[in-house]
């Protein structure tokens, strides 16, 4: 996993609430191989391109100034909906490495953070008003520091965020879980031992 | 005496392995499911070139990309989907876990065979690479969806990392009302909370009415809890759970089961037990469901009408209102019932069951569909079931198709999609912009109200249809 420190980007205000993962890449894509060189034109698909493949001029990544954004800034719930790992792939894909909202749906969270990608809560007025700074300026930029846990709006304010200091430690370093985990060994073997005993049931 | 505990936090504590001062918690996998969507998870296995740490311990199903037209996998609608299917088969095959695949009668839909088999017990934790997943806590489990990163974990490991979600109770006062089924109280509580309302935590479903249902209909209500943005849902074991799992293939039995019963009945919330939110619903208020808009919180009783986003205060909601009504292609004020449809479909991990199909043809027998409208049962075996109680003959007389099992129509990945702008009744738990194929509409609904709107082209209450002989609108 790439390590995540410090990000400076564009950032594009995403107005929409309770944003679906079938919405950020519609399932009929799930199947693509990740290598697929269109991979990027995943995300979004059907809200950023009309039927011919043709460019929808209204939505906002296909406006000139968020071309090249790699911050989200999201309305509540954002990745609400369906496991889909893909829907991380497709941000990823196009260059995006956090995401800001004042809710998410629960498995996105954790799909972000096993990609390197970082989501931060914040309150719905912050939200708010992060994504009505960065429409007062478009194609603002933003700046997130991971390790003080700070993000600077397209204003030059700085709010402080919360990050899970398990998740944290894995992004600076570039950790998988996988590693971590066998570190334990001894604890899931001793666990397995006396579990199998307790539930015998569970072990015909 | 100890301090009285929540059934979420007796199961969790018995399942952790690690627990770390960052409030991390490595906690053991008793059971995991893939199906054939899991397919990233298990190139990610292979990348680490760990092998499956439990086999006997995950169980393997395609349903997504399956043919529903023909089961077998030359009837899938091409190239790429079959080898969905057959990639599924081939790392059950490397891995050696257990399959129950194409041509099998017990493939069907993984939350629907999971419970099936028996392989879902109460006190367990689940996990499936599926947002779905919350369905199993119906039984009395912890369970819940994972990512392919945590699937590929959960495969190397049997363990899985998560932080303590809250909990919280939502409690259904007084008595539920004539008509309404089990996909109607959910709906309605997901109008009520909102489709956010329960993220970040463990929902246990509690009051007279929940104790009252099958152990099917509380399927159906854990089904969704997702869609309220719950972690799980979960419903008490009781006798009607105990008698649900008992005499399942991979059930317990004799010496174990009596073993087992005994644990289980120590699962139940303690009184006393605090949840860190409660919610409190009056039943009384409730009536058949339908969505109109975009978001499974967008329900009301179909005696309603699509609502006018004018009346909506906050500028974002009305947006978002606008929005949906915009693209289900619908008029503020207008009735639910004068909105008409052009598919019917009953099926889906929600309401593939049984005794979903044996509500559904109650409604339709001796009647006739209005419009295209199909059944797909949720796995093999509620379609032999079905067919033993001649039901395949009470839908296909009424001009349903009787299909092959698989998700179908409510995800659209295996081809059997809606057409852009076209309208769908749908039993299934997702009405979200594009999810039954690129410009569908979809309204969702239970079984009697699909089946009621497939016999008359519209959305219609099915109290009154159920109690008029067939008008053919
Ligand atoms: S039936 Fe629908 S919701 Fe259920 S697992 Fe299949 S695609 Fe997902």
């Amino acid at each position: 996993m790439e390590p995540f420190t410090s990000l400076t980007a564009t950032a594009v205000p995403f107005d929409e609430v309770n944003v679906d993962t079938d919405q950020i890449i519609p399932s009929r894509l799930m199947r693509k191989p990740r290598e697929d060189a269109n991979y990027h034109t995943f995300l979004f698909h059907d809200l950023r391109y009309n039927e011919d493949g043709s460019e929808k001029p209204d939505f906002i990544l296909n406006q000139a100034p968020y071309r090249d954004a790699r911050i989200l800034v999201a309305g509540h719930n954002f990745g609400c909906g369906s496991s889909r790992e893909v829907a991380v792939f497709a941000l990823m894909a196009n260059g995006f490495r956090a995401v800001i909202a004042s809710s998410f749906g629960d498995i996105f969270f954790g799909n972000c953070f096993n990609n390197g990608v970082l989501p931060i809560r914040v309150t719905e007025e912050t939200a708010a008003r992060l994504r009505a700074d960065l429409h007062a300026s478009p194609g603002a930029s933003m700046t997130i520091e991971l390790e003080p846990q700070t993000l600077t709006g397209a204003d030059g304010t700085e709010y402080q965020f919360d990050v899970d200091p398990f998740r944290k430690h894995c992004l600076l370093e570039g950790l998988d879980a996988i590693g971590l985990t066998l570190e334990y060994e001894n604890e899931i073997e001793a666990f397995e031992d006396r579990y199998r005993q307790e539930r015998s049931w569970l072990y015909p | 005496m100890a301090q009285p505990r929540t059934m979420f936090d007796k199961i969790w504590e018995s399942h952790v392995i690690v627990d770390r001062d960052d409030g991390q918690t490595l906690l053991y996998v008793d059971r995991h499911l893939c199906h054939d969507g899991s397919f990233f998870a298990f190139d990610m296995l292979r990348d680490t070139g760990l092998p499956v740490r439990r086999p006997d311990q995950t169980f393997t199903v395609p349903d997504h990309y399956v043919p529903t037209r023909g089961h077998e996998l030359d009837d899938a609608v091409d190239e790429e989907r079959r080898e969905m299917i057959v990639k599924l088969d081939r790392n059950a095959k490397q891995f050696d876990l257990t399959i129950f695949g194409l041509g099998d009668k017990r493939q069907g839909i993984v939350h629907v065979v999971g419970p099936e088999q028996g392989i879902t017990q109460p006190g367990m934790l689940m996990v499936c690479g599926d947002s779905h997943t919350s369905t199993h806590g119906a039984l009395g489990a912890i369970a819940f969806g994972i990512g392919a990163s945590e699937v590929s974990h959960v495969l190397a490991t049997q363990s899985i990392w998560q932080r303590k979600p809250k909990t919280m109770r939502i409690t259904l006062t007084g008595a539920r009302p004539f008509g309404v089924l089990a996909k109607d109280v959910i709906l309605a509580i997901i109008a009520r909370i909102g489709a956010g309302a329960a993220l970040g935590h463990a929902v246990e479903y509690a009051g007279p009415i929940f104790a009252a249902m099958s152990a099917e209909e509380r399927l159906t209500v854990c089904n969704m809890s997702i869609e309220a943005g719950a972690r799980c849902g979960m419903i008490a074991p009781d006798e009607t759970t105990f008698a649900y799992v008992k005499g399942r293939p991979y059930a317990p039995a004799g010496e174990a089961w009596q073993k087992a019963v005994a644990y289980w009945k120590t699962l139940p919330s303690d009184p006393g037990a605090t949840f860190d939110k409660e919610v409190g619903i009056a039943a009384d208020d409730i009536a058949p469901m339908v969505t109109w808009g975009t978001s499974p919180e967008d329900a009301l009783p179909i005696t309603g009408q699509v609502p006018d986003p004018a009346d909506e205060a906050d500028a974002a909601r009305r947006a978002a209102k606008e929005k949906a009504i915009d693209y289900m292609g619908l008029v503020p004020g207008m009735k639910l019932t004068d909105i008409r449809i052009d598919k019917a479909f009953i099926g889906s991990c929600t309401n593939g069951r049984i005794e979903d199909l044996r509500i559904a043809a109650a409604v339709v027998k001796g009647r006739r569909v209005a419009v295209p409208a199909m059944v797909v049962p949720g796995s093999g075996l509620v379609k032999e079931q079905a067919e033993k109680e001649g039901l395949d003959r009470v839908f296909t007389d009424a001009g349903f198709e009787w299909l092959e099992s698989g998700c179908s129509m409510c995800v659209g990945m295996n081809g059997d999609t809606i057409d852009p702008g076209e309208r769908s009744a749908s039993t299934s738990n997702r009405n979200f912009v594009g999810r039954q194929g690129p410009g569908a509409r979809t309204h969702l609904m239970s079984p009697a109200m699909a089946a009621a709107a497939a016999l008359s082209g519209r959305l219609c209450d099915v109290r009154e249809l159920s109690l008029a002989p067939s008008e053919g609108d």
